[in-house]
């Protein structure tokens, strides 16, 4: 029993990225334990998505035709009826919103224990080895696991699959229980929207927790207006209602690609780095020289904001 | 209606730090709640002052000097708490989610809510599927990821917005009773009034063992093992300026002249 099963993503009748990149991080899995890496995609056009997913490395595609949009308890009814069919070795998820809101409850009802947000993966065919962050990245951890297991993979850690594969692409008949679906999805909504789409901005000052306080929200912008840039975010700063979602760069706000994006007191959460990687060039303003911002920067100021900022405003004045 | 929610006690960090086998030493770790809980346990308060709920009940798993954290919840505005320790917790290194999902299992039997509210993860091990794990052993319904909860709960239905990727949110409704993850920035979490951290010494905090939740100590061993913790390695090619912040900042103003920035 070393087969893997890896469940695809996807939203409005796209796939989505992670889906390509959990069949690298299937088939590397499947390949150190001389396995079969079986696809399963769930609702929506199936058949359309099968054969965009059939990538090389793919043994089989499972398809489970019911529904539109993804519904948690679709998944999990399909995914572990899949499991009970196939006996892989281990389910893996994308660790996106919605893979959070399965992939739980089916290691929970198929009592395997689940790891989840994975940067890298290793296993002998007994043992799971998964690399994981912890405290926001300060550190890495290795964490081992015997047995099955269900887990879950944080989105661009693995390369997507290209190629084109030769994949058995069946129609799985799963029993879905429409009496045991306590939750109904009625829509989306785009937020954001406003006045100022910062996907649009050349130059962004782009601000975080160590402004520490919303009076000290005009020395961003008055540097923002000396340089004629659009002033974004971090998450927690939306969060705390300083400035509007609009403004949020990051995996659940605006993915931003700007000639320049100065990153002020802002220490580069994995989710934040999602949204303004692409940037030409990334300068970056922070007291902490380890912070995680200063991995992709191009240039850095380690230094107090509260100094550097007003200094930089004076040179364009 | 009753609220419950499950707050945790996370280890901070400090910039700088030293890591001693599998953890960080101790000199360089701080405590705190956890910041998801700070939002699930304001949107539970609210509840109750909406009229909606009538007790918002804390349960943390964490030794005595957890009590300060738990405390500020109290102090937020729950009701009572309750707090699960055990010899056989001492020493785990990492409380996989199956061990959590036992523990807090036993307490929501035993609260019997029409509500959990939890933070989506928490600050220091970020597994973020507790909740759900939960929801799913006791057969509750759930929504992982809530950032909006309406506040009628027409017809038993938790009228919520799921926060996707890429500025998104899902609109869904859920059957009570539910567990559902609390996002950040669903609310302003207050901070606690001085009367609110009075009030909060003289709330009920009660303390159980695994015992008395009926829990059997094989059923929280852990099935995930720590066995190694380092420093990610930097893959940074970055260019620091030195100098003064006058300095510094004169060699970034340069850089951006040089890019056409503010011309």
């Amino acid at each position: 029993m070393t087969d893997i099963l890896a469940i695809t993503d996807h939203r409005r009748g796209e796939l989505r990225d992670v889906s390509y990149e959990i069949i690298t991080a299937g088939r590397q899995l499947a390949n150190e334990t001389g396995g079969d890496l079986h696809l399963a995609v769930i609702s929506g056009t199936v058949d359309e998505f099968a054969e965009k997913l059939n990538r090389e490395g793919v043994d089989a595609i499972h398809t489970v035709d019911h529904g539109e949009e993804f519904n948690h308890d679709v998944y999990a009814q399909a995914i572990t009826q899949l499991y009970d069919e196939l006996a892989p070795q281990y389910v893996l998820a994308p660790n996106s919103v919605n893979g959070l809101d399965y992939a739980p409850a089916v290691a929970t009802r198929l009592e395997l224990p689940i790891v989840t947000d994975t940067i890298d993966l290793a296993t002998d065919g007994e043992t799971l080895i998964a690399t994981r962050e912890m405290y926001g990245g300060k550190v890495e951890t290795t964490t081992e696991l015997e047995g099955s297991a269900v887990a879950t993979i944080r989105s661009a850690e693995w390369p997507q699959a290209e190629g084109t594969g030769d994949a058995a692409i069946e129609a799985f008949d799963a029993a879905i229980d429409e009496d045991a679906i306590g939750s109904t999805v009625n829509g989306f909504e785009e937020i954001g929207g406003g006045d100022v789409d910062i996907s649009e901005a050349d130059v962004l000052v782009s601000v975080g927790r160590g402004i520490e306080e919303e009076d000290n929200l005009p020395l961003i912008e008055e540097l923002a207006d000396a340089l004629g840039a659009t002033v974004s975010s971090s998450r927690p700063i939306v969060d705390n209602g300083w400035l509007p979602k609009n403004r949020q760069v990051g995996q659940s706000g605006k993915v931003v690609t700007p000639d320049v994006y100065i990153a002020i007191g802002i220490s580069g959460a994995v989710q934040h780095v999602a949204g303004m990687k692409g940037s030409d060039t990334i300068v970056a303003i922070n007291t902490d020289p380890n912070a995680p911002i200063m991995d992709i920067a191009d240039y850095a100021i380690v230094d107090d904001l509260f100094d550097v900022v007003p200094a930089l405003t004076e040179e364009f004045q | 209606m009753r609220i419950l929610v499950p707050v945790k006690e996370v280890a901070t960090v400090e910039d700088e730090f030293e890591i001693d086998g599998t953890e960080i030493a101790e000199q360089y770790l701080g405590a705190d709640l956890n910041e998801w809980d700070d939002y699930a346990i304001e949107e539970a308060v609210q509840l109750r002052e909406d009229g909606v709920a009538d007790e918002v009940v804390t349960v943390t798993i964490g030794p005595e000097e957890c009590e300060q954290t738990i405390r500020q919840a109290l102090a937020k505005g729950a009701d009572r708490a309750v707090r699960i320790w055990d010899d056989a917790l001492e020493g785990v290194d990492l409380l996989d989610v199956g061990a959590k999902t036992e523990i807090l299992s036993a307490v929501v039997e035993e609260e019997d809510p029409d509500l959990v509210l939890t933070g989506v993860q928490a600050g220091d091990d970020s597994f973020g599927a507790t909740g759900v794990s939960v929801a799913e052993n006791l057969s509750y319904q759930w929504g992982a990821v809530v950032n909006h909860l309406e506040h009628d709960f027409e017809g038993g239905i938790a009228s919520v917005h799921r926060e996707l990727e890429g500025g998104v949110e899902e609109l869904t409704d859920i059957e009570l009773p539910a567990v559902l993850t609390i996002q950040t920035g669903i609310n302003e979490p207050r901070y606690a009034s001085l009367r609110g951290i009075r009030q909060a010494q003289q709330k009920p905090l009660d303390v159980q063992n695994l015992a008395e939740l009926g829990i059997d100590e094989g059923a929280i061993e852990s099935e995930l093992e720590l066995t190694d913790m380092y420093e990610p390695e930097s893959e940074s090619d970055v260019t620091t300026w030195e100098g003064s912040s006058d300095e510094t900042a004169g060699q970034l103003a340069e850089m951006l002249r040089d890019k056409g920035v503010a011309q």
